[in-house]
């Protein structure tokens, strides 16, 4: 057990994981997780891609919101851009998928490197005042833009294929999005042991006083939006090749709203958080329907009642957390884990 | 007079009766904002609330229309202290990530209790007013733009003279003006607050009401009105009632005419973008709007 921190080297301070016991859990895992297509059903395995493929997303928005403090309500708009330019790129271009979602996540970058541009001008309310009208007009462009994005008809996206695998399940499609989804972790972990990470928490904390010490704020608040929408491009693909239909109802202003109030349930400003954020936003509305299946004997019309439900809990979950929890579900999981670590003596 | 001045005129007034319940339901944002620098982000959801109440209480429950509007204003006047009460008075002082989101919060929840009392299907109102046009000179006008915007100029003329000579209203002013100075003079800031939240709750049912019955039924899509707010603050200034009362006729002539000039070239929709276009536009070259304040910020 850690008992202190004795950081003597340069070596030790760089370091990600001060002991071994969370690289054998972050092992174990993802070895769990490997075997997941062996054992769960078809429906816990389109929650689990689902899930996946909101950690790379939430990752992303945390990494603009939660780390560079620069609040954006377009990211269902980085979404839909990331999940038109796949379709668009394998449709029209007929690019296979391992060059499609890279080079649409290259796009969404631009994307985001213009929807950044009043970041430079404006914060706080007015940026995200901003944002939300940027998601607006970036939905009237991909309604209205037919010849490059069918409307509203929208595109159905064949399946990834690897070699002449076809990738037409979720238990195929499940290595794809948890690889990735790691990837992102790894990538956002590493990020923030960089100047450029440092830069944007600094940003964040105080943007007057990050340009006093010489941060250019220009460079890093663009470079923050064309990182985040670069993952949110990569979620989107995956989006697309996981429901293989894009269309644009998928991305309203409810899908920005909840992936804020996952960074928000989770933990701004943490890694960790991005991640529980994407399962409990993804698991509460599964569980509602549970509930309601397991309720249909008592009361006929509760699977009637699931959209509303929904809309109901998710809003209070919001309200609790930003009440009682500010800090979101890691702050309760570090307190229970400090709890137990040296329980029964806890003084 | 020619058709083409005609249709331009056509537009003109529709803009100028549409705008002017936008600028009724921008007063309660900027009253909120003035008193509690809070950005409510669910606008649109209280507009859904007053038109579904007026909804159920008129037609549902069959009550007369002079019981069922003042008893609506009730309900909107409830749902405002219940918010500031329950929901934003234990976060003041917190990060504004925190404040809006947690108006986006309550505004889910408002949208699943409406959709699970009386559903998402398109529900007829009752028109308040005649529909047979007339006609200003060959302009045709039909009555219920003509009410609503007569119903709008009453009630803001009503607001004017509320807050530069009732006490509350002064008292309003003075909060919104300094609020530590404000309270060591004896105003209950706090009341201030609830209150500005029960004056917007109000403002926004009554757009609601007049919204349905010009559309002649209410649906979820209303709420989407209550999202051109902030066009209309950002255009007048978050913090000025001026802005909001001029913001929001600009913005309604502006969507009128960019729609029926633009829509056909540009193939439908462009009078639900053109506002937020304008409102970047703004963002860019004049973030404090018309008449806003300038703030200058140090570390």
């Amino acid at each position: 057990m850690q008992c202190g921190d004795f950081r003597v080297t340069y070596a030790d301070d760089e370091r990600i994981f001060d002991t071994r016991l969370p690289i054998v859990g972050i092992v174990a895992l993802l070895g769990l997780l490997a075997l997941m297509p062996l054992v769960a059903g078809t429906y816990w395995l389109d929650v689990l891609n689902r899930i996946g493929i909101a950690i790379i997303g939430a990752l992303g928005l945390n990494i603009l919101v939660g780390f560079t403090g620069q609040i954006s309500i377009g990211h269902a708009a980085f979404l839909a851009v990331g999940a038109y330019a796949t379709a668009a790129l394998e449709a029209k271009a007929g690019l296979p998928f391992w060059l499609a979602i890279p080079l649409a996540a290259v796009v969404t970058s631009l994307f985001g490197l213009v929807f950044g541009v009043p970041s430079l001008r404006l914060k706080g309310l007015y940026l995200a005042i901003a944002t939300l009208a940027a998601h607006f007009i970036t939905t009237y462009g991909i309604i209205h833009w037919e010849g490059m994005t069918n409307g509203v008809l929208g595109f159905n996206v064949l399946p990834a294929t690897i070699f002449g695998f076809p990738l037409d399940s979720d238990a195929r499609i499940f290595y794809l999005i948890f690889a990735l989804a790691a990837l992102a972790v790894f990538f956002t972990k590493n990020l923030f042991r960089t100047k450029v990470g440092r830069a944007f928490i600094a940003i964040r904390d105080r943007d007057v006083a990050a340009a006093v010490i010489g941060v250019s704020l220009y460079r890093y608040k663009l470079l923050a939006f064309v990182i985040s929408s670069f993952y949110a491009g990569v979620a989107g693909g995956l989006m697309a090749h996981h429901s293989r239909i894009v269309f644009p109802d998928a991305f309203s202003l409810l899908v920005a709203i909840d992936y804020l109030a996952m960074i928000i349930i989770g933990g701004m400003g943490t890694i960790l958080g991005s991640i529980y954020g994407a399962v409990f936003m993804t698991l509460l509305p599964e569980v509602l329907k549970l509930s309601a299946t397991s309720l249909t004997g008592v009361y006929p019309n509760a699977f009637g009642l699931i959209a509303s439900a929904r809309d109901i809990v998710f809003g209070l979950a919001i309200i609790f957390f930003l009440m009682y929890e500010p800090q979101g579900l890691v702050r309760i999981w570090l307190r229970f884990r400090s709890y137990w670590k040296l329980w029964p003596y806890a003084y | 007079m020619s058709p083409q001045l005609v249709f331009l005129l056509q537009l003109v007034i529709t803009g100028v009766a549409v705008g002017a319940v936008y600028s009724l339901m921008a007063l309660g944002f900027v009253l909120i904002y003035k008193a509690s620098t809070v950005v409510n982000f669910g606008p649109g959801e209280l507009v859904l609330f007053g038109a579904y109440v007026a909804w159920a209480t008129i037609l549902n429950m069959k009550l007369p229309v002079m019981i069922a509007l003042p008893l609506t204003l009730v309900v909107a006047i409830l749902l405002g202290l219940v918010i500031e009460r329950g929901v934003l008075r234990p976060l003041i002082g917190e990060p504004i990530i925190s404040v809006i989101m947690v108006t986006f919060g309550f505004a889910s929840v408002v949208r699943g209790v409406l959709n699970m009392s009386w559903g998402s299907d398109t529900r007829p109102f009752p028109a308040l007013f005649s529909s047979e046009p007339f006609h200003l000179g060959p302009v045709p006008v039909s009555p219920v733009h003509l009410w609503s915007f007569v119903t709008v100029l009453v009630l803001l003329a009503a607001f004017s003279v509320f807050f530069k000579f009732s006490l509350v209203g002064t008292a309003m002013r003075a909060t919104a003006d300094n609020q530590q100075v404000a309270q060591s003079l004896g105003v209950s800031v706090k009341g201030v607050f609830a209150l500005s939240w029960c004056i917007a709750t109000v403002v926004s049912a009554l757009g609601g009401i007049i919204l349905g019955s010009v559309r002649g039924g209410v649906d979820f899509s209303l709420a989407d009105y209550g999202l051109k707010i902030f066009p209309v603050v950002i255009l007048g200034g978050l913090d000025s009632v001026a802005g909001a009362i001029v913001g929001g006729i600009l913005i309604g002539v502006l969507e009128n005419l960019s729609g029926g000039y633009l829509d056909p070239i540009l193939g439908g929709g462009v009078k639900e973008v053109a506002p937020f276009v304008v409102l970047v536009f703004i963002l860019m070259i004049r973030p404090y709007g018309l008449f806003g304040r300038v703030d200058v910020e140090r570390v």
